[in-house]
């Protein structure tokens, strides 16, 4: 995707969704621009490339961080998930279902960063407040949906996680 | 918005980092966790010819209590700060301050090093150093030095880092029991740099305050500490009279000029009110543990 | 084809189109790749008004991966770009290039455009363009009467000045035993989708077809302004419309870069692709709202209104945009709102400023001049010391006074209230709130925290014509296909022309593919602006399924060897009334339908299109209350509560009319309390990242309680649907204005500004002298 005009890509190994990927990538590439780009994954969405939106959230060995604001080096022998990992064929996660159970997107371009935050969100604590719900999800904007019914959707896919 | 192109170096060994920056000095730029630089590059704000990459030295990923207090590597992660709960009763205003660093997922790549050097006067990692007078660990090549906090920030982003230096660890010294303290943002949204924030420490012995630390955040171009208001209240009991003289004076202390985000007028209000609030709080804390 | 119940109008079924969404799976422009793709960059002016001077691009086009530089000069016959809405001829001298001509008028105009191997080159090419500036005086101040013209052939910057009114304002001051006069300034702010704007262009030369891939919101409009701009026939070129990632009236409209980018590919050849960054974006597409009321308005001492005058500022920007000035005629024809004004002038100034050009955002020209009204409304209130409902209610338009005509025009057409009880969604809304319960119980205490609640009512112009169309095909296996040249901007266009289209089928929603914004899949379509693609667009599809189940059920009855009527529609099967077990699947009925096996005096085929058109618009109405509170020490401003009760008639799927009214809500509150583009003196953007252009977020946003009333169905097309999209932002701004004056008590009367900042509070709780003390 990117040529190379300072000569100095190098071999990078990573892990995205299970599936092991040998790439020559140029240092200045950022992940996400790696991820979509390159690899041709393309659920991750690009917001605003400055770090604020949450649009561009994935996880990182584990932990969800900002792709925009990452290079694609930095992933050299670690493991990403992007939204892609969340379902598997047709049968959606149970946050995934909850959101569109609850009207929880509209456009659907900030959708992926907000899955995976309350994903992250979740495993840490299985039955957060309203309040602790909104604290965690203000990294992630939404312009669409007033987040009424994304902080509906999330504690609808609490209740799902529970009992799974 | 894509960086420029640089050359890309990711040592393993804090030796080799050193070795890099002996070589290419001001050329280079460290990377740690890229949540302030990573939005600069992209923005082609910051340019570096050089990138030396700190995410692979894992020798700087640490932190541990000893005798003299807590010392954190700089490559620590701020969530991981975060989600140890000892820490909100062996360092109480530094746990209260770090859910106010940006979001969770920045908090997860972004780290104490970076936050203290980076020197943002707007982020809280300065003023909890100020605050706590903390001390900074530097390695060069050639040996290793400490700079207490209050000597460590300079002018506007510039610190007494040189550029064959790196910051290695910072260290708190232990909280004392009988102290209370406060960490007050005041900001449009939550996760945003504060428009102005204020910690507070005070230890109060037989009713009397014999310490006080005001460290202010948004106060002006560096991190600064409101060193006269803090005098104001050694030797005194705290009342109300007093908290509003401390509150006004540390107000006149600060540094600032109006930007887009408020009036120097109007952050010199906020310091007065949010000050006042701090102490007010920290001295009830160190009431309840003992100092009274 | 059998899947779940049929569901029809009024069901909140799950969006068809999430799935996709939820997965990943969606197709975004930036999502499209083509083989040896070149992409774009543009650059963009660093000064708010300047002469070029010389532009050299010879070091820049030696820069590894550059594939060539385009300015004004290599532009063959360029034409400035149209305006779509109300072309008067008197607004051409300010229309844009597509790139600069020797003089540049915001900082973002663009200037010449880059295309390379990458992206990440494309940017670096940037700064090795040496462009020559020679600076002029800037304007940022629509008020400036003295400024330099910012256009050659103007003789100064009002692109446009005309007068509204009715009655006799005159006569009616001259009767008035009370004025209340109140200046209300709304601040720049805009739609700002999640997703950048973005275009992919190729030449197919199998097709002998230009391609472009990005456009929405008006697509068939576009096609036609870029054959004209390109001098083609418009049937070689196709537009394709991808998943969008947010509309608000900004995204779609005829752009620069909308010209650039397929002019780029016809001359390379290739395909090319451009993607706006959020830094260009928040400088590049449209900016709205930011105007200036000047309002005084006569009252009797019992709060009758007699009459209202405005003159009002409207920030235009550097140029005329595909909007015209429909922003600012829009706020002169509604400024009535839902109250009964016998006598009322408003003189509008549309004037030329250095700064980003302006255009349409949700309920454009409407947010702003509700907000000053309903301000104005309160000042008048407090004044005379009547309550805030009160004065509302004894105004408002009463349903008997149905239809009603407002004495104004906008878009050529008068306006002309349909229907709508106005005074029951007022009580509502009080009712729902407990307004009367819980106003006064926390003023007057002595907390630092200060309670208030603010009322706004408002009217909402939906459904704007002249026409939509549908196609319904049912092709050999029994699929559904709806195709419109209405617009899927996120709104959920797919699932509700569906559902239409399945209530009057009887089958499955789920069964029925919705296509949409692709010039080739029907000849003529207007888009998705004006919250009318339900009214049209849904009515079109309503009509097309009629004429499509007729046809089926006439096959069948020919097959089945019975009469029409004694047939149903029955999970998705064609059955006998009295004989369930003689039944036909769609398939079967299609299979019948061929060219092969239709009976002789049938003609052949399941494939109608619809034409639904109307002249006049369906207006929805409602009321919002706002609940906030102030800490009077810091100043923070923190809603609390919003209750908006709205009627749109009929809703095609409830839960996504809610949506789209919390979705509005919120980016009202936005507008209202944190969202601002500022300038500098020298027109630099100060506010040009999402740092600095504060989007609200989940711990900005309240909570929010709709109540939806089916009072008022529209008259207007048969679904009885009026537009929803508009109803939830229309209210806020006034709602949130007049909490934060009744919070502030005595000094709310200085609240007369959005943004409404803390820094802000604090001044108008603080009087001159303790500031500087």
């Amino acid at each position: 995707m990117v040529q190379d005009t300072t000569n100095n890509s190098r071999l990078i190994k990573l892990t995205v969704n299970g599936v092991l990927y040998e790439r020559k990538v140029e240092p200045r590439v950022t992940l996400v621009d790696f991820i979509r780009g390159e690899l041709g994954i393309t659920g991750t969405h690009v917001g605003c490339e400055h770090g604020v939106c949450g649009a561009c959230t994935v996880i990182f060995d584990g932990q969800p961080i900002r792709s925009c604001i990452m290079l694609a080096v930095q992933a050299d022998s670690h493991s990403v998930q992007t939204v892609e990992s969340m379902s598997s064929g047709e049968q959606l996660h149970p946050i995934q279902q909850a959101f569109w159970e609850n009207f929880g997107l509209q456009c659907g371009f900030c959708t992926p960063g907000f899955l995976l935050t309350v994903q992250d969100l979740l495993s840490r604590n299985p039955d957060p407040t309203d309040t602790e719900i909104r604290e965690e999800l203000s990294g992630n904007i939404c312009r669409c949906t007033g987040y009424q019914s994304i902080i509906a959707a999330v504690k609808q896919a609490a209740i799902y996680m529970r009992q799974e | 918005m894509k960086p420029a192109p640089f050359d890309y170096y990711d040592p393993d060994s804090v030796e080799e980092v050193l070795d890099l920056l002996q070589q290419y000095g001001d050329d280079a730029k460290i990377l740690a966790g890229g949540q302030s630089l990573g939005p600069l590059l992209n923005m082609r704000l910051s340019t570096p010819q050089i990138i030396v990459d700190l995410n692979r030295v894992a020798d700087l990923e640490y932190y541990k209590s000893d005798g003299t207090g807590l010392r954190v590597g700089a490559m620590t992660r701020q969530s991981t700060l975060e989600d140890d709960t000892n820490l909100r009763t062996t360092q109480p205003i530094l746990a209260a301050s770090i859910p106010y660093i940006g979001h969770r997922s920045i908090r997860n790549r972004g780290t104490v090093g970076g936050s203290v050097a980076h020197a943002d006067p707007a982020a809280e990692w300065p003023a909890i150093m100020l605050a706590l007078d903390g001390t900074i660990l530097i390695r060069n090549t050639t040996g290793t030095r400490t700079v207490d906090a209050s000597d460590f920030y300079i002018s506007a982003l510039t610190t007494d880092l040189k550029p064959d230096e790196i910051l290695v660890e910072i260290q708190l010294p232990n909280w004392v029991k009988t102290s209370g303290w406060s960490f007050i943002e005041f900001s449009r949204r939550h996760g945003d740099f504060a428009i102005l924030g204020v910690a507070t420490y005070l230890t109060i012995e037989n009713r009397r305050c014999t310490k006080s630390r005001i460290a202010i955040i948004g106060g002006g171009p560096i991190p600064i500490r409101t060193s006269k208001a803090e005098s104001m209240l050694i030797g005194e009991t705290i009342s109300d009279e007093l908290l509003k003289d401390v509150s006004e004076q540390a107000s006149k202390e600060l540094d600032t000029d109006s930007d887009m985000h408020a009036s120097a007028d109007y952050r010199r209000y906020l310091a007065s009110v949010l000050v006042s609030s701090a102490l007010q709080e920290a001295a009830a804390r160190a009431g309840e543990s003992g100092g009274q | 084809m059998k899947t779940e119940h049929s569901k029809g109008i009024g069901e909140s079924i799950k969006r068809l189109e999430d799935k996709r969404f939820l997965q990943g799976q969606g197709h975004y422009i930036d999502d499209l790749q083509l083989p040896d793709m070149l992409h774009a960059a543009v650059l963009r002016s660093p000064y708010a008004h300047a002469t070029i001077t010389n532009i050299d691009v010879n070091f820049a086009l030696e820069q590894p991966g550059v594939v060539t530089i385009l300015t004004f000069a290599d532009l063959h016959s360029v034409k400035p770009i149209p305006i779509r809405l109300n072309p008067y001829g008197s607004l051409e001298p300010f229309l844009q290039y597509p790139l600069a001509n020797n003089r540049v008028r915001y900082v973002g105009d663009p200037v010449a455009l880059i295309i390379a191997h990458s992206r990440y080159q494309a940017e670096d090419v940037l700064e090795n363009i040496v462009v020559q500036y020679d600076p002029l005086p800037v304007n940022i101040d629509a008020e400036d009467k003295v400024s330099c013209p910012l256009h050659h052939d103007a003789k100064d910057n009002v692109a446009s000045n005309f007068v509204q009114q009715k009655g006799d304002v005159v006569a009616a001051f001259r009767k008035a035993e009370h004025i209340t006069k109140l200046r209300f300034t709304s601040g720049r702010h805009s739609g700002v989708p999640l997703e950048t704007r973005g275009l992919i262009a190729n030449y197919d030369a199998t097709q002998e077809k230009l391609k472009v891939w990005g456009p929405t919101k008006v697509t068939h409009f576009n096609r036609g302004v870029l054959a004209h701009m390109l001098d083609m026939e418009e049937h070689t070129i196709g537009m394709i419309e991808p998943d969008v990632g947010g509309g608000f009236g900004v995204r779609g409209e005829f752009y620069p870069e909308d010209y650039l980018i397929p002019y780029a590919a016809l001359m390379l050849k290739r395909p090319v692709k451009w993607i706006e960054d959020r830094l260009e974006n928040l400088m590049a597409c449209n900016h709205s709202r930011e105007q200036i009321y000047e309002m005084e308005m006569a009252l009797k001492k019992d709060g009758t209104i007699l009459g209202i005058k405005v003159l009002l500022s409207n920030d235009q920007g550097g140029y005329i945009r595909t909007h015209g000035i429909i922003v600012p005629e829009l706020s002169a024809a509604i400024f009535p709102g839902p109250y009964h004004i016998p006598n009322y002038r408003c003189e509008v100034r549309s004037v030329l400023t250095n700064k980003t050009p302006a255009g349409t955002y949700r309920a454009p020209g409407r947010y702003e001049c509700n907000t000053s009204r309903e301000r104005l409304l309160d000042l008048a209130a407090s004044e005379l010391m009547i309550d805030p409902v009160k004065i509302r209610s004894m105004n408002l338009i009463q349903p008997e006074d149905m239809p009603y005509e407002v004495g104004t025009e906008s878009l050529g057409e008068d306006i002309v209230y349909d229907s709508g009880d106005y005074p029951f969604a007022l009580q509502e809304v009080v009712r729902l709130s407990k307004y009367e319960e819980n106003r006064h119980i926390n003023h007057n205490n002595l907390s630092n925290k200060k309670v208030g609640y603010g009322i706004a009512c408002f009217v909402e112009k939906t459904g704007l014509g002249p026409f939509e169309g549908a196609r319904i095909e049912i092709d050999q296996t029994g699929a559904i296909t709806v195709s419109t040249g209405a617009a899927n901007v996120g709104q959920g266009l797919e699932t509700t022309l569906a559902q239409i289209a399945s209530s009057v089928l009887t089958v499955s929603p789920d069964s029925i593919q919705v296509l949409h914004g692709d010039t080739d899949l029907i000849p003529y379509g207007v888009g998705s602006f004006a919250s009318r693609a339900t009214v049209m667009a849904g009515s079109a599809v309503y009509y097309a399924a009629q004429k499509i189940r007729k046809k089926l059920l006439k096959i069948a009855a020919h097959t089945l060897n019975c009469q029409v009527e004694q047939l149903i529609i029955s999970d998705g099967d064609i059955c006998v009334t009295d004989h369930q077990d003689k039944r036909l699947t769609l398939a079967q009925v299609a299979q019948q339908s061929s060219p092969r096996n239709c009976p002789p005096d049938i003609e052949p085929g399941l494939d109608f299109t619809h034409y639904f058109r109307c002249n006049q618009m369906t207006f929805a109405h409602g009321a919002t209350i706002v609940k906030v509170e102030i800490d009077i020490t810091t100043c923070a401003i923190v809603p609390k509560h919003v209750w908006i009760v709205y009627d749109i008639g009929k809703a095609i799927n409830p839960q996504m009319v809610k949506g789209q009214i919390e979705g509005g809500a919120v980016q009202g509150l936005g507008g209202a309390l944190l969202e601002e583009f500022k300038y500098d003196p020298s027109g630099q953007l100060t506010s040009g990242s999402f740092v600095d252009y504060l989007l609200p977020t989940a711990t900005e946003t309240p909570f929010l309680e709709s109540k939806r009333l089916d009072r008022s169905p529209s008259t207007l097309n048969p679904i009885q649907v009026k537009g929803a999209g508009e109803c939830g932002i229309a209210g806020m701004g006034g709602a949130l204005a007049n909490a934060v004056a009744d919070a502030l008590g005595d000094s709310g009367s200085n609240v007369n500004v959005l943004p409404i900042t803390p820094e802000k509070v604090w001044q108008w709780l603080t009087p001159m002298q303790d500031k500087t003390n």
